[in-house]
Formats: structure tokens, sequence, C-alpha cells
């Protein structure tokens, strides 16, 4: 109170009339917000502890429930926001790293937005996906360089590659940031739609390792839960040098969040915290990372990709060509949009750049050096519809990581307090009362629906500009026009403006 | 007892062979072969040489000697096994390792068991005959290191040591006047019940390498532990 007095940003309006005093809301608000006045019967509401998740909203019988933005405002500032003076209140008052959750909120451009695909007319006829085939399929992994023979019979052999069904995968989330109940509706989804998910960095599940067809194991630089049977049990493996969210920096699960079943998939005690420090220690140049590339083809005998995960910023492209030499069989790129289960606010904000500038500049470059095809391009960071998908292919990408956009089919309402860990909707949390209301069989059948429905208008958009299969969108750019972005921005994205 | 000559191999032939060998292996004219035994969970392996970087990366049982020097990233996510070396080893040795033990007769090089865990029943074990480089325990999470300085002039760890450490312990035969150690641990003589902990260790280390138990533990050895398993909890505030 007082000094440190920040007015509540949320308010719960409740129609009182409609109003039936069931104390639902009561029940479902982990954050205490609503109780029951046994006195006067009726409602009351604590609004300083409302994070506008909308459970009540979405479970009030009567509709009675709405949260709306408090218009109780400091003065109006235009170059001192309420963000701004709020967040330096929060910092006078506990000395603390502002942490925050979910990817950048701030006005910075999508410039997927500001990106139009073509479409077929007279010439070159459009293609009907519901009458014709069309192919969503793609394989991650190094190509090879030529055709080779041996006598007069084709030389077949492969590196190893991971097909996916659509050009899109779950990207990394670790048992810990989310649910088990999470997990598995990924898990699930993943192996019902022919896709990959992601473990993150907290270890693989005893009950997931019958997903592992399905499943992308990830290497991070605190190696939790990574062993022998881990690595082997996934269809490939993710070394994650970074993240969009948090590019430079490690991540943080706090001791009070390592119950026992996130302690034995993390292979940590109880209680303890499990700090992924910023770098890895053995890396500390491309070759370093051949290195760690290398000892995990040792180990899984050659039989994965290996996929090297970095945040996309200002020399991405350069590093890139370097990752590319490495030995990874992947490359995947984490725009500065993506989310996160908490991350500096600082960080957050500030950090990296957008994806669409990293895939464009990076696909520029490996083809300038002639090495596109020892890596498959895999980019991250807001993909926000099928529609971005497809810019993100004719850009230069192999596929697409999904992460918010999973979570929001999960039921997520992207109230950004993910590090509470009181996920009203049994997401980004692991109180057992909590967990349980995400049912991983309703939360599978809704992310394939999700993808179920972006892979039809990834066929309705590809048909529509007379390409009837995905292979021949990558790096397809012709198909693409720039709107309202400026010369420079037009030249990184290797586009033309609308109109030319 | 199966031998290969690794002199004419490559990283990759060298470890198919060991890995079709299916019994125990003696490898000659180790030099620099990278990835020996990598993920390996059975087998005695008897390495002659120097093999390379990550020697026993992600070992998951297999048993380790190895007669020369070992070079970076010894141990490297090891879940168990062992890996006993008769020289020197380099940088990163027991990154992040998480069982098994690693015995070094001579020096060992920066980051000794960084980030080093435990759990459950599992609780590695770094014993280093020599003394070793700086940041040695850096974010230890877990597990013991044991330090001996035997046959060392000067100080018996570089800078830095235990920065970040929230988890284990490590013991120093020294009494580290000269060692500046940071705010997060705290640093003490080692007594009577520490000695028992690290005795059996010591004991091995001993008889592995000839050295005299009694000799080794009549010097004073300093224990450090990290204050609390939490140590970034009051660095942050909720935006």
């Amino acid at each position: 109170m007082g000094i440190d007095f920040i007015y509540p940003e949320f308010e719960v309006k409740r129609d009182r009339e409609r109003c039936i005093a069931c104390r639902v809301c009561e029940r479902q608000c982990a954050n205490c917000v609503h109780s029951y006045d046994e006195e006067s019967g009726l409602m009351l509401s604590d609004e300083s502890q409302c994070v506008d998740c909308h459970r009540c909203v979405s479970l009030c019988p009567t509709r009675a429930l709405k949260i709306v933005k408090s218009d109780c405002a400091l003065r109006e500032n235009a170059n001192w926001t309420t963000d701004a003076i709020n967040e330096i209140y929060k910092q006078a008052s506990s000395g603390g790293v502002l942490l925050s959750s979910m990817g950048n909120p701030k006005p910075m451009p999508v410039y997927w937005d500001r990106i139009l695909i073509n479409a077929s007319q007279v010439t070159n006829p459009s293609i009907d996906p519901l009458r014709e085939p069309m192919e969503t399929r793609v394989f991650l992994g190094k190509k090879p360089d030529r055709i080779k023979r041996e006598g007069d019979e084709l030389c077949c052999e492969l590196t190893p590659q991971l097909e996916l069904s659509m050009p899109v995968m779950f990207s990394a989330m670790s048992y810990g940031s989310i649910s088990y109940n999470a997990h598995k509706s990924l898990a699930i989804a993943a192996s019902k739609l022919g896709i990959l998910y992601n473990t993150g960095e907290g270890g693989l599940h005893e009950d997931f390792y019958a997903y592992g067809a399905n499943t992308i194991v990830q290497v991070a630089s605190g190696r939790f839960g990574v062993h022998e049977k881990y690595l082997e049990a996934g269809a490939a493996v993710e070394i994650k040098m970074g993240q969009g969210a948090k590019p430079g920096i490690g991540g943080h699960l706090p001791g009070t969040k390592i119950g026992s079943d996130i302690s034995r998939t993390r292979m940590i005690p109880e209680g303890s915290d499990a700090i992924s420090p910023a770098p890895h220690h053995d890396i500390y140049s491309i070759e370093d990372l051949r290195q760690l590339v290398y000892s995990i083809k040792e180990t899984t005998g050659y039989r994965k990709p290996v996929i090297v995960k970095v945040a996309a910023v200002h020399n991405i492209a350069a590093i890139a060509s370097g990752i590319a030499r490495s030995g990874a069989d992947i490359i995947a790129i984490d725009g500065f949009r993506g989310g996160t289960g908490a991350a500096p606010t600082r960080i957050r904000d500030n950090v990296g750049i957008p994806i669409e500038l990293a895939l464009a500049s990076v696909d520029t470059r490996l083809r300038e050096e002639g090495i596109r095809n020892n890596v498959s391009l895999v980019v991250g960071g807001s993909i926000h519809s099928s529609a971005d998908v497809i810019k993100a292919i004719a850009l230069g990408a192999d596929a697409c990581y999904i992460a918010t956009a999973a979570l929001l089919a999960l039921g997520c309402h992207l109230c950004r307090t993910c590090q509470t860990g009181n996920c009203n909707w049994g997401i980004a949390t692991q109180r057992p009362e909590l967990v349980k209301r995400l049912n991983p069989d309703i939360g599978s059948e809704r992310l394939i629906n999700l993808m179920t429905a972006w892979n039809h208008e990834i066929k309705e958009l590809m048909g529509g500009m007379g390409i009837n299969s995905i292979e021949a969108l990558r790096g397809n750019r012709l198909m693409l026009r720039g709107v309202g972005l400026n010369g420079k921005e037009l030249e990184i994205l290797g586009i033309s403006h609308a109109g030319e | 007892m199966f031998t290969i000559n690794a002199s004419d191999l490559d990283f990759r032939s060298l470890n198919e062979r060991i890995r079709e060998s299916g019994e125990p292996v003696t490898v000659s004219g180790c030099l620099g072969h990278r990835f020996i035994a990598a993920g390996l969970n059975d087998r005695s392996i008897e390495l002659v040489g120097t093999p390379g970087n990550a020697l026993g990366a992600y070992l998951n049982g297999a048993n380790i000697i190895v007669r020369g020097n070992a070079q970076d990233a010894t141990g490297d996510t090891m879940n168990s096994g062992r890996i006993v070396v008769h020289g020197s080893i380099g940088d990163a040795a027991g990154y992040a390792m998480r069982g098994g033990e690693l015995y070094v007769r001579g020096n060992a090089g920066y980051r000794v068991g960084i980030h080093m865990k435990e759990y459950g029943q599992t609780r590695p074990v770094i014993v280093i005959g020599g003394r070793c480089g700086s940041f040695l325990g850096e974010y230890q999470a877990g597990g013991i290191i044991v330090v001996l300085g035997l046959n060392v002039t000067g100080d018996i760890v570089g800078n830095y040591p235990c920065t970040g450490m929230h988890g284990g312990k490590i013991f120093l035969r020294s009494d580290c006047k000269n060692i500046q150690f940071p705010g997060n641990v705290t640093v003490t003589k080692a007594s009577g019940a520490d000695f028992e902990e690290i005795e059996r260790y010591v004991k091995e280390f001993c008889s592995l390498f000839g050295e005299d138990m009694d000799t080794v533990m009549s010097s004073p050895f300093t224990k450090i532990v990290p204050d609390s398993k939490n140590p970034y909890k009051q660095m942050y505030v909720a935006n």
C-alpha cells in the first residue's frame, strides 16, 4: 500500500442480477479472486489478484462475469507509459529483475502481416485441393549434393530424415514449464498427425517414451534428463543454443516447481533449482558445437538427425552458415516474438530480431554459399496461422515450429502469468488440482483440429498459386509481395513490393 | 580380451569396432580419437595413448581405463560407469555428470565438474590427484568432487571455484588459505563425518594409482558446500 500501491490492472464486473452465487468462479480461480460472503449471500472479488485468464468468465453458468481493463489511470503520458512507470515502482520496492511470461507484447513490426501471397489468374491455372492431390509432406534433414550411382544402380542411401505429414511441428516446451497433461496432449496429437513435438530441456517423462517416434528430445546447457536412453528415445535430438524469447541467457525453473515427478524426469533432486546456464560450457566455437553434434551422433549410431536451435540475433546468417558446417542436419531459428514460461522482461522485449528477416537472410546466405542443402530450416517465434506458414516456406523455411498457437488450442488465454505456476487452464502449472483441468484426450483433439484446419488452408493457398507440392513453394519468393515496407526491408526479405 | 589398433582408424570406425566387439577391449595407438565409448552401457575398455575430446560422453555403465592423458569434456553428461585416467585431463571434465566415477591421477583443466548433479541414488564422484584449473565446480548441483593436490606446488585450484554452486560437496586437500571462494558457499575444515564420506573414494584412488592412504589422509582437507539450493530465488519480481 501507499508508495508501493499499483492499482489493479483489471476489474471484475459481476452482474448481480445474473449471479446465482453458485461459487463456480471461486472454485475455479487459483488466484483466489472470488469469495463468498455468507452474511450477505453475495460473491465478492479481490481484483488485485486477477490476471485476466478468463477461466471464471468461461465457466460462469449465467454469464454474470466479465473482466475489463481498469480505467483508473495514471496521468496520460506518451513518453512515460503506465507500464514503464509501474515497472519502476515494482523494481524500486523489490530490487528484483522483472520477470515476464509468453512472447514480446510490444508493438513491434509483424512482417508476416506486411507480406501478401500470390494467386494464379488466367495462366498457370489454380488447383482445387478438393479434387486434386496436394502434397504437404516434408522431409527434414541433410540432402545429398549430387546423385550418386554405384554401377547402374542409383545410390539411395540418405542421412537420417524426419518425415512430417505437414510442415508444422510443436516446438520445445519443457515438462516443468508446462504440465504433464499438456505434454501428453502434444504427444498424442503429434503421433496422430504424423508430425513431431519437442520435449524442451526438461527431460522425457517415462510415460511418453511410447511416443518416441514423434518426439524431438532436447539437449540444453543444463543437460536435464539427458542420458543414453533419452537420446535413443526420440526421432531426433535438438541442441538448444538459444531461445527467441531470451537470447543469450539460460533458464531457471525454481525449486518450488521441482516436485517428485519433475525431479524424476529432469533427474535432479526435489526442491533444487533447475538452472540452465546461459552458454553450453563446452561450446565456444563452431568446432566445439560440431563436437557436441557428433557426440550425439556417435551415441545414437548416426540414426537420428541433429537439430541445432538458435535465437534470431543480429548475425544470424553467419551463425547459421557455421551451424550448417557443423554436421547438424537441421537448423531451428526462433524469432524474438517467441513465447516462454518465464524470461526477464528486458531481455524478452529488447533482444533478438524478427524471424521473418532472420529466415530470409539465412536462406539467402546459405544459398549464396552453396550449402543450403546441408541443412533443413525450421522457424518459429509467433507463427499465428497457416498463412504465416506459407509465407515462411516461400521465404525459404522447410517447416515451422509452433508453441503459443498450440497452447491456445489447449485453452491458454494468454494472460502471460505462467511464471506464477497458477495456470487456471491446467497448462503452465504443476498443481495436481489444476493440471487435471486439461483433459489430454480433449486437448489432443483440439490440436489435431487446429493442424487439420491449417493443413486444409495450406493446400488451398498452394492450390491458389498453382502449386501442388510444398517442395515447389520452398524459397519461391516470387510468390510474395510486400506492402508498406521500405526498400531495405524488401531487400532483406528478397521480395518485391506489391504492384511490382 | 579383444585388441584394436586405432592408429589407422578414424573415430567413427574405431567406435564401431568397439561397439561390435561385444567383449572387453584394449585399444592401442589412441591419438585424439573423439567420442570413444560415447553412450556405452557395458564393457571394459582400456585405452593406450591419448583419447580425444568427449571420451565416455553420456556413458551409461561402461568401465574405461586410460593409460595416458585424456582431453576435454571427458565424461560429459555421464550417467553411470567409471573412467580412470592414469595421466592428466583437459577442460570441462564431468560436465553435467549425473552418476558414475571419474578418477584422474594427474591434474585437471578448467571447469571440472561444472553443472555436475545428483539424482535419487546416483551420486557422481570425481577424484583428481593433482590440481584443478579455474572454475572448479561452477554451477555444481550435486555429487562429490575431491581434489588431492598430490605433488603440487602452489595452489590446489585456480580462480573462481564454486561460482553458482547450489548442490553437492567439494573437498580440497589443502588449507586453501590463498583461495578466494564466492559468497554463496560455506568453507570449513573437514572433520570426522566428512572423512568417513570421502574415505572410500580416496582409498579407491590410492589402490588404483598406488598411493599410500595414510600419507594422503594425513593432510588437512577443506570442505565447501553451497549455502542454498535455491541461489537465485530473490532476484526476480513478477511483471
